[in-house]
């Protein structure tokens, strides 16, 4: 069965002690695909991912990954998962290369194998020229960059990216963003989790929005914008203390208008339309922005809250 | 998980030798270290037996005429020797357990490969018996150049006091894996370690002690590594007794292994 599904969790639930962190989720991820959980802070991603990793024991419901159940089978599948977890792993004593060098042979690799890997490896994360310099300096993109490099050692057939690029700056974010996509062109499956709406946007053919817990929507990121957001998004400024107070003069011009505490959000299909009406009205915001609607403007739709705070 | 009946603890090694990939790891990490790690071996033995030994062991000697008949000097080394297994295997699996954990978290890097928590406490104390038995190796070296060695059973006292070594190593493991921050390794050091080493029939026999605090002294694993080290350098050894302190050392030994698979899987598989 080429495409029968790499992951499925079926009600699954994570608790610790009486908090309930995963609040009995569906996930299904198919081979090749580039799966997302969007969500904010304390959603639960995290807590998803250690339990599709096998490092943490599911509190309920099921969980197949690889087709095998991680209660029995978990060191089985872990030989066959990359994992980039949210907080940095590394050895910072060691060198780059060294930190490849020993976690290849956790999963049992033959020391010329895993040399040999190592070499390919540090070609694709750009970090050759470094290879022998210690850890410890290198900078936060560059760990990145090893770490997901180290996830690849054991050729996983799913790599899970917990938050990949959180606490990167710009610039390192893209270079990290183009390493992914090629792991992407080459079918590797990726499960990634991001606060990011633009990650998600980029990386992800699929993904699930998760808000307490809970999967609060599902699909592709085009999907998820028609279906919980207009085309457009009109922003309006206005000079006053509590914008509430100029949704009347707006009333009519949007299918539907967020109140921000700094702006109106207007969710429109033609976005110049609505500017124009705008100043028709005379009513004279302070600054006004058309721009395409985004995942963002999914979730803040899905919870009437922002997925960055 | 509802139907789980089938039993098969995280902990299970699925790759063959997962123990010795993490020894390994720890084994290159010390190369950074290990040129000052071996000089510190050397020197501490020689710093204690010449100051503790001959220094103290002068006044000592010509107050009493040493120990139980014998020179200070001779009385110490073999306690001392004790007492340098356990500080080194203690000092290996103290901080270093909590950064795995906490600091650096190569424990977390760890789990996420086939390994499970026992071939993370079994490696990383494979590590820790180098270390303790190349550092009562070179204090044995240095003890014996200064003529305190009086039998040649002594050579046994390098296994016996690595195995308390490594007795404390894995109990050390155990309770640091449960820390929440190091200011419980600290006290740990201060109030456990220290005393320890200076009361448990080290430096001076337990017999000196107050009565109520005798009892306290046998109880410790470390009494029973000095004593046996003891009656191995003087050659007044006898099986029986010898077999007993190992078969309790030993226990202990067993007993903190299982202690901290336990604390490290409760505290990293949750
Ligand atoms: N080991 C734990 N013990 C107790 N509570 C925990 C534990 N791990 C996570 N939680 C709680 O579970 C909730 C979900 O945490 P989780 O780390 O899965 O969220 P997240 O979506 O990854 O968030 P973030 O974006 O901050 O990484 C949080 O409220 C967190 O405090
Ligand atoms: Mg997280």
């Amino acid at each position: 069965m080429p495409d029968s599904p790499l992951i499925v969790a079926r009600g699954l639930v994570k608790r610790f002690g009486d908090f309930v962190a995963v609040d009995g989720i569906d996930v299904e991820v198919r081979p090749g695909e580039s799966f997302g959980f969007l969500g904010p802070n304390g959603a639960g991603k995290s807590s998803t991912m250690r339990m599709i990793g096998c490092v943490s024991p599911p509190s309920g419901g099921t969980l197949q990954v690889l087709g095998m159940d991680p209660a029995t089978d978990g060191p089985r599948i872990r030989a066959r998962l990359g994992v980039v977890p949210q907080r940095d792993s590394l050895d910072e004593e060691l060198t780059v290369e060294e930190n490849l060098w020993v976690y290849g042979r956790y999963f049992g690799l033959p020391r010329a194998v895993v040399q040999e890997r190592a070499k390919e490896l540090l070609e694709f994360a750009q970090l050759t020229d470094r290879a022998s310099s210690i850890v410890e300096p290198l900078s936060g993109g560059m760990k990145r960059r090893l770490t997901i490099a180290r996830g690849l050692v054991n050729t996983p057939d799913i790599l899970l990216l917990d938050e990949p690029t959180t606490g990167l700056d710009p610039q390192a974010r893209h270079v990290l963003w183009d390493r992914l996509f090629r792991l992407k062109r080459e079918g590797v499956t990726l499960v990634l989790t991001t606060h990011y709406m633009d990650e998600a946007e980029q990386l992800c053919d699929r993904l699930v929005v998760m808000d307490r817990g809970r999967i609060v929507a599902e699909g592709s990121p085009r999907e998820l914008i028609d279906t919980y957001s207009t085309r457009e998004v009109l922003e309006l400024r206005f000079d006053t203390d509590d914008h509430a107070h100029r949704l009347g003069d707006v009333d009519g011009i949007a299918d539907r208008v967020e109140v921000l505490a700094d702006r109106l959000l207007l969710y429109v299909r033609d976005g110049e339309a609505a500017h124009a009406e705008v100043l028709r009205r005379g009513l004279e915001p302070l600054s006004a922005l058309v721009r395409r609607a985004t995942l963002e403007d999914v979730f803040l739709h899905l919870t009437g809250r922002s997925l960055v705070d | 998980m509802a139907l789980g009946t089938r039993i098969a603890p995280a902990s299970r090694p699925m790759v063959r030798g997962g123990g010795w990939a993490v020894m390994a790891h720890w084994l290159r990490k010390y190369r950074r270290v290990w040129f000052g790690s071996a000089v510190s071996s050397f020197l501490t033995p020689l710093l204690y037996l010449a100051g503790m030994g001959f220094g103290l062991g002068m006044l000592v000697d010509s107050g009493s005429g040493g120990v139980g008949g014998v020179p200070y000097v001779v009385f110490v080394a073999p306690g001392v020797l004790a007492a340098t297994a356990m500080q080194v295997g203690t000092g290996e699996t103290s901080f270093s357990v909590m950064g795995g954990i906490k600091w650096d978290r190569m424990y977390h890097a760890m789990l996420a490969t086939p390994l499970g928590p026992r071939d993370v406490v079994a490696g990383q104390l494979g590590f820790v018996a180098v270390r303790v038995l190349t550092s009562v190796t070179a204090f044995f070296v240095i003890a014996a150049m200064l003529g305190t060695v009086r039998s040649p059973w002594a050579v046994l006292a390098i296994p016996v006091a690595g195995l308390g070594g490594m007795a404390f190593a894995a109990l050390m493991f155990a309770f640091a894996a449960r820390l929440e921050n190091d200011r419980g390794l600290t006290l740990a050091f201060r109030f456990v370690i220290t005393p320890m080493s200076l009361f448990a029939g080290t430096f001076f026999p337990v017999e000196q002690l107050p009565g109520w605090l005798q009892p306290v002294a046998w109880a410790t694993p470390l009494w029973h590594a000095v004593e046996a080290c003891r009656d191995l350098f003087l050659g007044t050894v006898a099986l029986g007794p010898l077999l007993g302190h190992l078969a309790y050392v030993g226990a202990w030994a067993v007993l903190g292994y299982v202690l901290a698979v336990r604390v490290l899987t409760r505290r990293m598989v949750v």
